[in-house]
């Protein structure tokens, strides 16, 4: 069980800090796939990173993090080291780039073990029988990165990281860089992790909604910096309520629609600045619903079990 | 692999022809002849001049046609002969090489690889202190652009001529006799110190600032990036950045070895040590065929040598390059 409350992670730049994370508080429980999705520079992968290890152009402003009822330092690069890979785990968007090219793959796995004080060999077996459920042979661990494929490379990553039985993984765009085909495998590993326990709680981070349509419990949309709406996923499939969520489902073509004959909406506009942020709702000089009570901030709340949005107009929207 | 290998050796075989008939011809190309210099010394009476030119010509050679005196110098290459001097008749090339390749090697052997390794240790400490990086980047900058002569000459001035610490010129005391004695063991060192300490000054900086470089690129390269993120220690992150950092340091040895026996050409100059460079300069200036020709040909085959030692080293500790090669094979 994560959660999250008013976590505030800025970006120093030279023109100032970028609010990337402007207070967000969310849940995610137990077996939970939470999938978090939003345009690009919305800070949903500032997010994902943020929970496990600050960059160190990251700025941790406030917030807390709490992991199984225990406040994870977060700010504290040092402190948050027993907590890596342990209890929190990443399998990072450049996950085909992951590994050190100049160690044959178990040996670097040995040498990270050691490094966390475990030993490599007691945990072989399972990293072999881990490997093959997502189709791989031993022998990899014998073989240097670049003798395998990226989608190998991909799994392989995935298996290391989740090979503590961490209580929460974030996977960061693992879809991104895949064909259809490896996709849906990679989609399909996931859930089979979850399902097996290898892993408690999982935040898929990515663009795509086709994706976590197929496999996140729940969907977090993010905007600017800021939460928008919390659903289970049938809900922000079938019933979303916020303006950004609907437009956002709106630009995702449809099978069967020529796209030659009919124009994909998209949205309108671009997102704002997060160097100085608009007071009020973010979204509202690219809303179609805005309205004089816009310019104050609406606040992240619960319309209906499980289902948190910040606009002022949603509770009609749900309704109507 | 042995594939690899084969299609290397030809490869080297081919520059090594093409490089050493430039190296033959390059001196025949030079306006001047080397016998008119040498009779001109000898400053007879014209019509003896004349007899002399042809009797030298003759012995030289030189009076073959160009197509012959290739060939001739092929066929005796093959014999480990690589002609007799003509500024210093009669002695041959092989003799004056062997007598200045001691000095060379002697003298850019340690500077190079001291240089290179005291250099990654530095760099490798700078990527990691902040105050000591602040202090060798600049430092390292200011040693690396320095010209070799330059520092030289400035080492000369204030070392040798203003603090009278170290002598000037030459390889040893000129007032000793060459042989196994300790006092001649002595002057050598003594005469060593100030060409080394230029060599290995200059040297230093580029690799300090290489191996710095190369390390912070590591360090922000993916798979350090992943391994910190699952809590790996600092040791380990920074084992492997500095392993893969030296890739490119060690390609960067073995091509400065392989220049080694060129001579450090100015400054052997400066101080007048009688090295490689200072031979080959001398040949130059007495348009004297063989011995640029020796010289040039030891520079080719230590490159070409050195570079195929790469060629090998790398297979051996970056696997990138060996799955290269089965790609290559397939």
């Amino acid at each position: 069980m994560l959660a999250v409350s008013d976590l505030k992670i800025h970006y120093r730049t030279l023109a100032g800090s970028v609010k990337a994370l402007d207070g967000v508080s969310f849940a995610v429980g137990d077996g939970e796939i939470m999938g978090l999705a939003g345009e690009s520079g919305c800070g949903k992968s500032t997010l994902g990173k943020a929970l496990i290890r600050l960059e160190e152009r990251m700025m941790f402003v406030g917030g807390q993090v709490a992991l199984d009822g225990e406040r994870l330092p977060i700010a504290d690069d040092r402190a948050m080291n027993p907590y890596r890979f342990r209890k929190v785990s990443i399998v990072p968007q450049y996950a085909m780039s992951a590994l050190n090219p100049t160690r044959r793959i178990g040996r670097m796995i040995d040498e990270l073990l050691a490094a966390r004080g475990l030993k490599g060999s007691t945990l072989r077996p399972e990293l072999e029988r881990r490997l093959a459920i997502l189709g791989l042979t031993p022998d990899v661990l014998g073989m240097y990165p670049i003798e395998l494929s990226g989608g190998m490379k991909q799994r392989v990553v995935m298996v290391l990281s989740t090979l503590l039985d961490p209580s929460l993984l974030i996977a960061d765009e693992v879809t991104s860089a895949l064909d259809v085909a490896s996709q849906k495998k990679v989609a399909g590993a996931l859930v089979e992790f979850r399902d097996r326990g290898y892993v408690k709680s999982m935040i898929v981070v990515t663009h795509d909604l086709a994706i976590l349509a197929q496999i996140a419990d729940s969907i977090l949309i993010m905007y600017a910096g800021k939460l928008a709406e919390k659903a289970p996923t049938r809900t922000i499939v079938e019933a979303p309520a916020h303006p950004y969520t609907r437009l956002l489902l709106g630009s995702l073509p449809e099978v069967g629609i020529r796209f030659e004959e009919k124009r994909l909406p998209g949205i309108k506009g671009r997102p704002p600045s997060l160097l100085s942020p608009p007071v009020g709702c973010r979204f509202r000089d690219r809303c179609p619903l805005a309205f004089g009570k816009c310019v104050e901030e609406p606040p992240f709340i619960e319309i209906a079990a499980g289902h948190q949005v910040a606009c002022w107009k949603a509770d009609a929207h749900a309704q109507g | 692999m042995l594939r690899y290998l084969a299609r290397k050796l030809i490869i080297y075989l081919l520059t090594f022809i093409v490089a050493v008939t430039i190296d033959w011809a390059i001196p025949r190309f030079m306006p001047g002849n080397p016998i008119d210099a040498l009779v001109s010394r000898i400053a007879l009476m014209p019509d003896a001049n004349a007899a002399l030119t042809s009797y030298f010509m003759a012995a030289f050679n030189l009076d073959q046609p160009l197509w012959r005196q290739y060939l001739n110098f092929w066929s005796a290459l093959f014999h480990g002969d690589l002609g007799r001097s003509i500024m210093l008749f009669p002695t041959p090339v092989t003799t004056l090489i062997g007598r200045a390749l001691p000095y060379t090697l002697g003298l850019l052997l340690p500077s190079i690889l001291l240089s290179w390794y005291v250099g990654n240790m530095v760099g490798a400490l700078a990527a990691r202190r902040k105050l000591l990086d602040n202090s060798v980047l600049p430092l390292g900058y200011l040693l690396t652009a320095t010209p070799y002569m330059w520092l030289g000459i400035l080492l000369a001035w204030v070392l040798g001529s203003t603090l009278g610490w170290f002598p000037l010129a030459f390889g040893y005391d000129q007032s000793l006799k060459a042989e196994w004695s300790w006092r001649f063991i002595g002057s050598l060192l003594y005469h060593w110190v100030l060409p080394f300490a230029s060599l290995f000054m200059v040297a230093l900086g580029g690799w300090a600032i290489g191996m710095r470089n190369m390390i912070i690129y590591e360090l922000e390269s993916d798979y350090a990036n992943y391994l910190m993120a699952l809590g790996a220690p600092q040791r380990l992150v920074r084992k492997y950045a500095f392993r893969n950092a030296m890739l490119p340091q060690i390609t960067g040895l073995a091509l400065q070895l392989g220049a080694v026996v060129g001579g450090a050409l100015v400054t052997e100059i400066v101080f007048s040590y009688p090295g490689l460079g200072w031979l080959v300069l001398s040949g130059i200036q007495n348009q004297d065929y063989f011995v640029i020709q020796g010289v040039f040909l030891f520079i080719i085959v230590g490159v070409l040598l050195a570079n195929l030692i790469v060629d090998i080293v790398y297979v051996v500790v970056d696997p990138r390059t060996r799955v290269g090669l089965q790609g290559d094979a397939a």
